[in-house]
C-alpha cells in the first residue's frame, strides 16, 4: 500500500513537470464560468466565443476555463490561480464576479483582467457587456405586431440596470408599433431555474398573454410556449431545436469578437482600460452594428412583421438610439422630451422606472 | 383561474412523488436527506432512456429504476455499515448531483417530446373540472394512485404495521423477530423510487429537456413536504397543492402587480411547516398517528 | 449479511488507520473512475489532493477555507454528542451574518477595537437566537428540532434575499442585490507573519477558528458542563438521576452550536466577502455536519476533518484548471470521499462479521415466522 502511494505520488510529479516543461510560447488566457456551459444560453455563449478563439488564434493562444464557480470568495481563489497560472488575460463572466475580480487585478498588476457586466475597474482591469437591450426593442416591434391579446409575458431575472433597458427598450419597439400592447413582468429571481420558469411562463399564458420573452437563461419557457402554441424568443444562444415552431427569434450573444480584439490587444501591446475622467473608459460595450449581439433568422411570423423586423434591426444598426424622447414612465411622467435622447451613463443611473406599457413598478 | 390551478397541479406533481416516497422511509425510522440526489438521478436517466428509445414511458421505468438504485446505495452505507443518517444523505445529494451531471453532460442541448395527454373519455369533457381532473399525462394519476397506495398499506395491511413498527421503536420490532434492516432497505428503495420518479416528471413533462441540478432545491421541498404532511399520505396531497399553489401565487401575484415581496409568501409554506408540528407535538389527536420516534436513529442488532 | 459488533475498546492502531485505509479506498475508487473517463489517473489525484498544497500560500487558503467549517463544526459537536441534532447551521450561520452586518452598516463610524468585538457578539446573538427557535419548541412542545432547524434554513436563506434586494440594498450598487462595502475596521485583515509575509489569504478568522476548536474540545472534556452533555447524550436515565436537567442541556448545546454558526457567518463575511450578498455560505453550514461526523464528535479532530473537506472542495478547482475536468467529476469524487470517510468511522466503532447469506437468511426467517 506504502509502496503504491509513493509511486503515485512521484509518478504524479513527474507527469505535472513535464507538462510544465512543455510550456512554451502561447498566450495563456483564463475564463470563470457561473454554471456549466450545457445550461444552453448564457454560459454555453461564452464557451462558444473561447472555441471561437481557439480556432481563430489556433496554437498562438491556450485558453483554460473554470465552471461552476460560485459568485464569492470561491471566484477570488479560482481567478487568482488561474492568474498563478501564467493566464495573461482573464475573462470572468458574471456581474457577481466584479469585487473578486478588482481585489485579484490589484494582486496581479501584470495580468490583464475582462469582467463581463460590470462597472467597477481599475489599471488592469477592464469591462465589457453587449447591448442586449437592442436586440429586446426588435423583439418588442415583432412581439406589438404579433399579439392578438394586446398581452405580453416577459421573464426577468434580477432588477439590474442591463434588465430594466432590456424591459424599457422592449415596451419602447412594442409602443412603437401597437399603442395597446401591454407588458407584465415576472421576476423569477434566478438566472437559471428551468422548473420555474416554465412555471412563471404557464402563469403568463394562463393570464392571457400570447407572446412570451425570457431575461433568464433556460430554453424552458420556449419549450412551454410551443407546447402552449404561443411565440416567444429565445435568448442568448439559438434555442430553435427546443422550440422550432414558437421561436420567433433569438437573440445571440457573440462574445467572439470581443474576446479576439482584446487578445489582439493584449498581443500586439496596446491593450489597455483608457483613461481621461470618463467613467465609462475602458468599458467595451457594443452591439447589433459591431456584431456582438447577433439575431437568428425571422421565423414563424407573417412577411410585413419580418420586414418590420428587418427595418428595425436595420435603424439600430444605422445608429439609431432606442433611448430617445419623447416618452415617459408609466406613472405618466415624462422622462424625455422630443429630442432628448439618452447617452450611455444615463442607462446606468438614471434607469430607475418602468416606461409606458409595462405594469407594475420594479421591485426593491 | 383553471389555467392557473392547472399549473399548481403540474408543478406538485413532482413533490407528491418524492415526498410521499420519502414518507414510507421516513416511517419505516429512515431519514433520508439524498431526495435531491436521489430526484437527480432520476431525471437524468429518464430523460436519456427516453431520448435514446424515444419512449417517454421507458424513461419513466428508467428514473424508477435509478432513484431505486441510488437510494441503495444510501441504504448500504446507512443501514449495512450503520453510518449517521444525516451525514450520508448529505453525502448522497452531493454525489447524486455530480454523477447526474456526467450521465447528463452529453444529453445536454437535446430536446424530446414528453409524455403525451391522456383525455379519459366522457370525464374528459366535463367543463372545467374535465380539463383539471381528467386531461392529464399518465404521471399525474400515478402520482395519486401511489399515494392511495401509501395510504393503504401504511394503514390497512400488515406490511404497514410491521413498516411502522420498526419506525417506532426498532428494538421492540426486533425483539418480535422483524428484520429491521430489511424492512428498512425496502422502505429506503421504494423512497428512492418514488424520488426517481418525481425527478422523471421534470424531463419527461414539464420541462422537456436536460439540464444540470435541474431540481433546483426540489427534493429538500419534498423532505419539508413530509413533515408539513405530518407523515399521512393524504396531506402529502394536498400539502404538495399548498407548496405548489404559494409557488404559483407568488409568480401571478407578480404578474397581476402585487406590491409584497416574494421572499415572504416563499417563506410561508417553512413557517407553516414549523407550526404544524408545533401542533402535532401539542396535539396527539390532531396528527392521528405521531412522527416515527425512531427517525434518523441507528439500529444495530448486535447485543 | 454484513453485520456490526460494538467494539469494547477501540485500538489507538485502529483510530490511526481507519481513515488512511479510508482515504486509500477512495484514491483507489477515484483512481478507477479518473481512468474510466479518459483523464490520467495519477495526474488526477495529483491535482485533487497535492497541487492544491504545493505552495505555502496555497495552504493558507485551505486554512481560509476550512475556517467556517470548522468553527460550524465545533459547534455542532456540542449537540451530536447530547444526541440533539441541530441541522439548521446553515441558517443560524446567515443570520449571524445579517446581525453582524448590522452593527457593521449601521455604525460605519466606530473604531477597530470596538466594531470587532461587537460584531463578533451580534454574529453570536444571530445565530443564537435563531438556534433558540428549535431549542425553545422542543423543551415546550417537544417538537422535531432536525425538522424545525432545517425549515428555519430555508426561512433564512429567503431573509437574508430579501434584504439585500430591499432594505439594505446599497443605493449606489446600480440596483444590484449588495449591501454598501464594509468600513475597513469591519473587515478582518490577513495575517502577516513575520519573515514571511502574508500566506495567501490567511486570515485572523483562522487563527480564531483554531483557538474556537480547542476552547471547545477542553469544555467537553475537562469541564462539568461537557460532562453534563455527554451524559445526557449516553444516557439520559443516568443524566437525570445525576440532577441534570434535560431541558437545560438542550436549549445550552443548541444555543452553543448556533451562535458558533452565527460567528462563522460575520467570519465569512468581514474576512472574504466585505459585504452582505445573496449567497454567502455555499453550503458551509451543511458541510460542517459531515466534518462534525469525520471527526467523530471530537472538536480537536474537526480540524483534520475540516481541513481534509476543504482539500476536496479546493482539489477540484484546482482539477479543473489543470486538467478541464468538469466540475460534476468532482462533485462525484466528493461524494465517494465523503461515502469511504463515513464507512471507515463504522469499522472503526463495530467489528464487522460479513457471513454467507445462508446462515443470516435462516435466522431472519426463523424470527419472521
Amino acid at each position: 500500500m506504502k509502496k503504491f502511494f509513493t509511486t503515485m505520488v512521484a509518478g504524479a510529479f513527474a507527469a505535472v513537470s513535464g507538462v510544465s516543461a512543455a510550456v512554451a510560447d502561447p498566450v495563456k488566457v483564463g475564463f470563470v464560468y457561473l454554471t456549466n456551459p450545457g445550461d444552453h444560453g448564457w454560459t454555453y455563449a461564452h464557451e462558444v466565443a473561447r472555441l471561437d478563439v481557439n480556432k481563430h488564434f489556433g496554437d498562438k493562444v491556450e485558453t483554460t476555463y473554470v465552471e461552476n464557480v460560485p459568485e464569492g470568495p470561491d471566484a477570488a481563489r479560482v481567478i487568482r490561480e488561474l492568474a498563478r497560472q501564467g493566464n495573461e488575460i482573464i475573462f470572468t463572466t458574471s456581474f457577481g464576479y466584479m469585487d473578486p475580480t478588482l481585489k485579484v487585478s490589484k494582486e496581479f498588476p501584470d495580468v490583464k483582467f475582462e469582467h463581463i457586466t460590470g462597472y467597477k475597474r481599475s489599471g488592469n482591469m477592464a469591462t465589457g457587456n453587449i447591448r442586449f437591450y437592442e436586440g429586446r426593442y426588435v423583439q418588442g416591434v415583432v412581439a406589438g405586431m404579433m399579439t392578438k391579446s394586446n398581452k405580453i409575458g416577459y421573464l426577468a431575472s434580477f432588477p439590474i440596470p442591463e434588465v430594466i433597458q432590456g424591459i424599457n427598450a422592449f415596451a419602447l419597439g412594442m409602443r412603437s408599433v401597437n399603442p395597446d400592447a401591454e407588458m407584465s413582468i415576472i421576476w423569477v429571481n434566478s438566472w437559471y431555474d428551468p422548473v420555474k420558469e416554465a412555471d412563471a411562463a404557464k402563469v403568463h399564458i394562463a393570464e392571457g398573454a400570447d407572446i412570451l420573452a425570457q431575461h433568464t437563461d433556460s430554453p424552458a419557457m420556449l419549450q412551454t410556449a410551443e407546447k402552449a402554441g404561443v411565440h416567444g424568443f429565445g435568448q442568448s444562444s439559438d434555442m430553435k431545436a427546443f422550440a422550432p415552431k414558437a421561436q420567433l427569434f433569438s437573440s445571440v450573444n457573440n462574445w467572439a469578437p470581443y474576446y479576439i480584439s482584446k487578445i489582439e490587444q493584449l498581443m500586439d501591446g496596446s491593450w489597455s482600460t483608457g483613461d481621461g475622467p470618463d467613467h465609462w473608459a475602458g468599458n467595451t460595450w457594443l452591439g447589433m452594428a459591431d456584431d456582438y449581439l447577433v439575431l437568428t433568422e425571422f421565423e414563424n411570423m407573417p412577411a410585413d412583421v419580418k420586414a418590420a423586423a428587418e427595418a428595425a434591426e436595420g435603424k439600430i444598426k444605422g445608429g439609431f438610439n432606442i433611448f430617445t424622447g419623447p416618452y415617459s414612465d408609466n406613472q405618466g411622467t415624462v422622462i424625455l422630451k422630443a429630442g432628448e435622447a439618452y447617452h450611455d451613463g444615463n442607462l446606468w443611473n438614471d434607469m430607475n422606472y418602468y416606461v409606458e406599457g409595462v405594469n407594475g413598478k420594479i421591485p426593491g | 383561474m383553471e389555467q392557473l390551478i392547472l399549473t399548481v397541479i403540474l408543478t406538485s406533481v413532482p413533490l407528491i412523488f418524492a415526498a410521499s416516497g420519502e414518507l414510507i422511509a421516513e416511517r419505516s425510522g429512515v431519514l433520508n436527506l439524498g431526495v435531491e440526489g436521489m430526484m437527480l438521478m432520476g431525471a437524468v436517466s429518464a430523460f436519456a432512456i427516453a431520448m435514446g428509445t424515444g419512449s417517454p414511458i421507458l424513461g419513466m421505468f428508467a428514473g424508477a429504476f435509478a432513484g431505486a438504485l441510488t437510494a441503495g446505495i444510501f441504504a448500504f452505507f446507512a443501514l449495512g455499515l450503520a453510518t449517521n443518517q444525516v451525514a450520508t444523505g448529505l453525502a448522497l445529494t452531493i454525489f447524486g448531483t455530480g454523477l447526474s451531471g456526467l450521465i447528463g453532460a452529453p444529453l445536454v442541448g437535446h430536446a424530446i417530446d414528453g409524455l403525451p395527454q391522456i383525455h379519459i373519455p366522457l370525464l374528459a369533457d366535463i367543463p372545467i373540472l374535465g380539463m383539471l381532473l381528467f386531461q392529464h399525462d399518465i404521471m399525474v394519476y400515478l402520482a395519486v394512485i401511489m399515494v392511495g397506495l401509501c395510504a393503504w398499506v401504511l394503514n390497512a395491511t400488515r406490511v404497514g404495521l410491521i413498516i411502522r413498527a420498526v419506525g417506532d421503536n426498532h428494538d421492540s420490532a426486533h425483539a418480535l423477530g422483524y428484520s429491521v434492516l430489511g424492512v428498512r432497505l425496502l422502505a429506503v428503495m421504494f423512497g428512492g423510487m418514488m424520488a426517481g420518479l418525481g425527478g422523471a416528471y421534470l424531463p419527461l413533462v414539464l420541462t422537456p429537456h436536460w439540464a444540470e441540478g435541474m431540481t433546483a432545491g426540489r427534493g429538500w421541498i419534498a423532505l419539508a413536504l413530509v413533515v408539513f404532511a405530518s407523515w399521512r399520505p393524504w396531506r402529502v396531497l394536498g400539502g404538495a397543492l399548498v407548496f405548489g399553489g404559494i409557488t404559483i401565487m407568488q409568480l401571478a401575484g407578480q404578474a397581476r402587480g402585487w406590491t409584497i415581496p416574494s421572499q415572504f409568501l416563499s417563506m410561508l409554506p417553512y413557517l407553516a411547516t414549523i407550526i404544524v408540528l408545533v401542533l402535532i407535538a401539542r396535539n396527539r389527536e390532531f396528527a392521528l398517528a405521531n412522527s416515527p420516534a425512531c427517525l434518523g436513529r441507528i439500529f444495530h442488532a448486535g447485543k | 449479511m454484513i453485520s456490526l459488533i460494538p467494539r469494547k475498546d477501540i485500538p489507538l492502531a485502529l483510530t490511526v488507520m481507519t481513515p488512511i485505509i479510508a482515504i486509500a479506498l477512495t484514491l483507489i475508487v477515484g483512481a478507477i473512475i479518473f481512468a474510466t473517463l479518459g483523464y490520467d489517473p495519477l495526474r488526477a489525484l495529483y491535482q485533487f489532493f497535492i497541487a492544491p498544497v504545493s505552495r505555502p500560500d496555497q495552504i493558507g487558503d485551505l486554512f481560509v477555507k476550512a475556517c467556517p467549517l470548522i468553527i460550524i463544526a465545533s459547534g455542532l459537536v456540542f449537540c451530536y454528542r447530547a444526541n440533539v441534532w441541530n441541522i439548521g447551521a446553515e441558517g443560524q450561520l446567515i443570520l449571524g451574518a445579517v446581525f453582524a452586518g448590522y452593527v457593521a452598516l449601521t455604525f460605519p463610524g466606530l473604531p477597530g477595537w470596538a466594531m470587532m468585538p461587537l460584531m463578533v457578539i451580534a454574529g453570536m446573538i444571530g445565530g443564537l437566537l435563531w438556534a433558540m427557535i428549535p431549542a425553545l419548541l422542543k423543551t415546550r412542545f417537544n417538537t422535531n428540532e432536525i425538522l424545525v432547524s432545517l425549515m428555519l434554513t430555508y426561512v433564512a436563506a429567503l431573509l437574508i434575499d430579501w434584504i439585500v434586494r430591499g432594505p439594505w440594498r446599497d443605493p449606489m450598487s446600480f440596483g444590484f442585490p449588495l449591501t454598501k462595502m464594509y468600513e475597513d475596521a469591519a473587515l478582518i485583515s490577513r495575517i502577516e507573519l513575520p519573515g514571511i509575509g502574508y500566506l495567501g489569504q490567511l486570515h485572523w478568522g483562522v487563527v480564531g477558528a483554531l483557538l474556537l476548536a480547542v476552547g471547545a474540545w477542553f469544555v467537553l472534556s475537562r469541564m462539568l458542563v461537557g460532562f453534563q452533555v455527554k451524559v445526557m447524550g449516553a444516557a439520559p436515565r443516568a443524566g437525570r438521576f445525576a440532577g441534570f436537567s434535560p431541558s437545560f442541556v438542550t436549549v445550552m448545546v443548541l444555543g452553543i452550536s448556533g451562535a458558533a454558526a452565527g460567528v462563522a457567518g460575520m467570519v465569512e463575511v468581514s474576512a472574504n466577502i466585505g459585504q452582505l450578498q445573496p449567497d454567502i455560505s455555499f453550503g458551509y453550514g451543511f458541510t460542517a455536519i459531515i466534518v462534525a461526523f469525520l471527526a467523530r464528535l471530537n472538536p480537536l479532530a474537526v480540524i483534520g476533518a475540516g481541513l481534509v473537506v476543504a482539500l476536496a472542495e479546493l482539489g477540484g478547482d484546482s482539477a479543473q484548471i489543470a486538467l478541464g475536468m468538469p466540475k460534476v467529476v468532482t462533485g462525484v469524487f466528493k461524494g465517494i470521499l465523503l461515502f469511504m470517510l463515513l464507512a471507515g468511522e463504522t469499522f472503526n466503532r463495530f467489528h464487522v462479521e460479513i457471513r454467507l447469506p445462508k446462515s443470516a437468511a435462516t435466522k431472519v426467517s426463523a424470527g419472521q415466522n
